[in-house]
């Protein structure tokens, strides 16, 4: 059976993984993540969070990346078309529309590409039934969500109800404060969502405007470092590229209806994903230094806050220190997996838990309560939605009242 | 892709199953000029289909598949339909995402391959069926020709929604009475070809999968002219005998009547000049060849 085959002139293409120290076109030499961060001379750059993201990506080895226009990622989407054109990238186009763009992203990436794109608010929603299918294909693109509000009325302000319509796609998501956040989970963004026991996409979520259009330096490795390309060859399922024999997966297609194996298969593979997102955990860890950061998590009150929100928290308990309270600080880095062993552990003492968000709903703490002991402790807000800032003095007067203490009452 | 990937280790042959080792012993990967009349001395790239008795999808589906000029290293790309319900049993790597966003997963693979492989040509073909490829997805359809990716769509057109259960789609004629359309459809037949054509696409056919060799030649045409020009598009006939009230033998007469002269789809091509030389390069090109091999064959003596 098994007889000799003529080759022909046809020669194997083996995994084109390229080795760790190797040069690009670019002469960017592939280097380890955690030599990037951690063995490299990081320099300060003062720049806008659009601008952050067209500098993660120069050092990220990207194939592909699509864009479409929607404020507040135009920027940053249209900064990488320039740096493909300087030669960073294979491929760059503009798609037709954000369903459109992330069947774009999924194709390259099925084609084994490391893809990135970047979306907002109605652009996220508008593309939502592609985020399931990238996590259930076990496509590692990245996605990078600017936070807008979602319509109607029509908004382009800062709002993060978008994340919470992602959080149960199956993907990462991960909430950067600031724009070195930005940055530096973008590229180990890219690590962990390509780890052949991960394997799923992720969203990588700012702020809108408060991340992407103010100027902050960040500190950077050099240029001449990028990320190791992606080795398509690794991935738990196969890459679409004719390099793989063509197996016959099943034998019924899974929509079969009244199919014991098709609802077997659908059912073990959603927990799949889920188990895939919570395996995340043990790469990202040590890359981010814990899915969560932590200041005097000892104090009986407790803000627990991701995003810019933790930004407005720090200066809140600024505030309230100035008045003799005493405030600890719990930042989330990643919202899926949620880091509920972490905070039930840092919340265990804690009498009052604050969640300031930037949506209508108080997602995040809806999350939050749903996983610690005694939850009447969570202080559901204060939010504010549909583009307005969080003043700090309001989540300071907003915890003061919770105390049952006197406050100046805030002028509007 | 060459063969040797799909060759067995020894020690597990014996426990492969079947079809599989069939395949690796006489399926034409690799064989130059390869084409419906490989069908019966070689093993298909379609191992069963899962469509209803007598469906002419099941014919276009087997036809295509031993049209293609290098399944070795073609990816196809379906949509949902009865189409997704064949994939599964073809041995050619086939992606399937969403309902209509088929055109859009091409672009982004045609240009991954092409960058990953720049010297090997990848061919990405696109199967779907017509509601796919001009209801809810025309938007893909036609972007992707505007911006002349170099890929094959083929549609399936069997005039209505079938693996939903027959509703009314866009190529549906007019006046046709069909669940969503209780008085009738209202409105023409979508002129896909000639959208097809002022789109972009440099090679557009429609045809009916009642000839086989005329199904070969346009899919290769199809193909080729993708690999070097820009879009192209192929429209099949594949009626739904099930929900236009036929029988399972019934199939092949539906087409034939369908491509006879006033029929909805006598075979019509648009080609560019471009895509035309093309053509008649490869078709010298393969004539050349099939006469040297002929005479290669030949006894010296004779």
């Amino acid at each position: 059976m098994n007889k000799q085959v003529e080759l022909k002139n046809k020669k194997v293409i083996a995994s084109s993984h390229v080795q760790l120290g190797q040069k690009n076109r670019m002469n960017q030499t592939y280097t380890d993540v955690n030599d990037i961060f951690y063995n490299s001379e990081l320099a300060p750059n003062f720049l806008t969070g659009s601008e952050v993201i067209r500098e993660a990506i120069k050092r990220s080895s990207v194939g592909t990346s699509v864009a479409y226009p929607i404020t507040p990622q135009s920027e940053a989407a249209a900064l990488i078309g320039e740096i493909y054109a300087e030669g960073y990238l294979d491929e760059y186009f503009r798609g037709e529309s954000e369903f459109a763009v992330m069947g774009q992203c999924a194709g390259a990436a099925f084609g084994g590409h490391r893809v990135f794109t970047t979306t907002a608010g109605p652009g996220t929603l508008r593309a939502m039934e592609n985020f399931p299918m990238w996590a259930g294909s076990r496509l590692p693109i990245q996605v990078c969500v600017t936070c807008r509000g979602v319509n109607s009325p029509l908004s382009i302000q800062p709002d993060t109800l978008e994340m919470y319509y992602l959080l149960e796609t199956g993907m990462l998501v991960w909430h950067a404060e600031t724009a070195q956040d930005l940055f530096d989970f973008i590229l180990k963004g890219f690590i962990v969502a390509e780890q052949p026991d991960v394997h799923i996409p992720i969203a990588v979520c700012c702020d809108g405007f408060f991340v992407t259009h103010t100027k902050d330096t960040v500190n950077m490795p050099p240029l001449d470092l990028t990320l190791p390309p992606y080795d398509p060859y690794k991935a738990p399922v196969p890459c679409m590229d004719m390099e793989v024999a063509p197996i016959r997966m099943m034998r019924d297609p899974f929509v079969m209806k009244s199919n014991y194996i098709s609802y077997a298969t659908h059912a073990s593979w959603q927990q799949e994903i889920r188990a895939a997102c919570e395996r995340s955990r043990k790469h990202t860890i040590p890359l981010l230094d814990g899915l969560i950061d932590e200041e005097n998590t000892d104090r009986e009150i407790l803000i627990v806050a991701s995003g810019t929100a933790v930004s407005q928290s720090r200066e809140a308990i600024r505030l309230l220190d100035e008045d003799g309270i005493k405030v600890g600080l719990v930042k989330i880095k990643t919202i899926r997996p949620f880091p509920s062993e972490e905070i039930k552990r840092v919340t265990k003492n804690a009498k009052h838990i604050i969640v300031p968000e930037f949506n209508v709903t108080g997602w995040l703490a809806r999350e939050i309560k749903a996983i610690i002991p005694d939850n009447e402790r969570v202080l559901v807000g204060p939010h504010v939605c549909g583009g307005m800032t969080l003043p700090s003095e309001v989540i300071v007067e907003q915890i003061k009242i919770h105390l049952g203490m006197e406050t100046e009452k805030l002028r509007m | 892709m060459s063969k040797e990937k799909i060759v067995m280790c020894e020690d597990l042959a014996d426990i492969m199953p079947p079809e599989y080792q069939e395949l690796v012993a006489t399926a034409t990967f690799g064989k130059q000029d390869r084409g419906w009349k490989d069908i019966g001395t070689s093993k298909e790239l379609i191992e069963q289909h899962s469509l209803c008795a007598g469906c002419p999808e099941s014919i276009a589906f087997r036809y295509i598949l031993a049209s293609l000029p290098a399944p070795e290293d073609t990816v196809f790309v379906g949509s949902t339909g009865c189409t997704s319900l064949v994939f599964p049993h073809v041995a050619v790597h086939n992606i399937h995402s969403l309902f209509g966003n088929q055109n859009a997963i091409a672009s982004g693979l045609k240009r991954a391959l092409a960058a990953r492989f720049p010297d090997r040509e990848k061919d990405v073909v696109v199967l779907a069926g017509d509601g796919a490829t001009v209801d809810i997805g025309l938007d893909m359809t036609m972007q992707s020709w505007f911006r002349l990716e170099k890929f094959t769509t083929i549609c399936f057109d069997n005039e209505l929604y079938a693996n939903t259960g027959g509703q009314e789609s866009g190529l549906m004629q007019k006046g046709f009475v069909a669940k969503m359309a209780p008085k009738g459809k209202t409105f023409e037949k979508v002129k896909l070809a000639e959208i097809a054509r002022e789109a972009g696409c440099a090679y557009v056919a429609v045809l009916t999968v009642s000839k086989p060799n005329r199904v070969e030649q346009v899919i290769k045409n199809a193909i080729f002219v993708a690999r070097e020009i820009g879009p192209t598009f192929v429209q099949l006939y594949t009626p739904c005998i099930l929900e236009i009230g036929k029988q399972s033998m019934e199939g092949l007469d539906e087409m034939k009547d369908s491509e006879t002269i006033g029929g909805r789809f006598v075979q019509k091509e648009y080609i560019t000049e471009e895509a035309q030389k093309l053509l008649d390069v490869i078709k010298e090109e393969t004539k050349a060849r099939k006469k040297a091999a002929k005479a290669a064959k030949k006894p010296v003596n004779a």
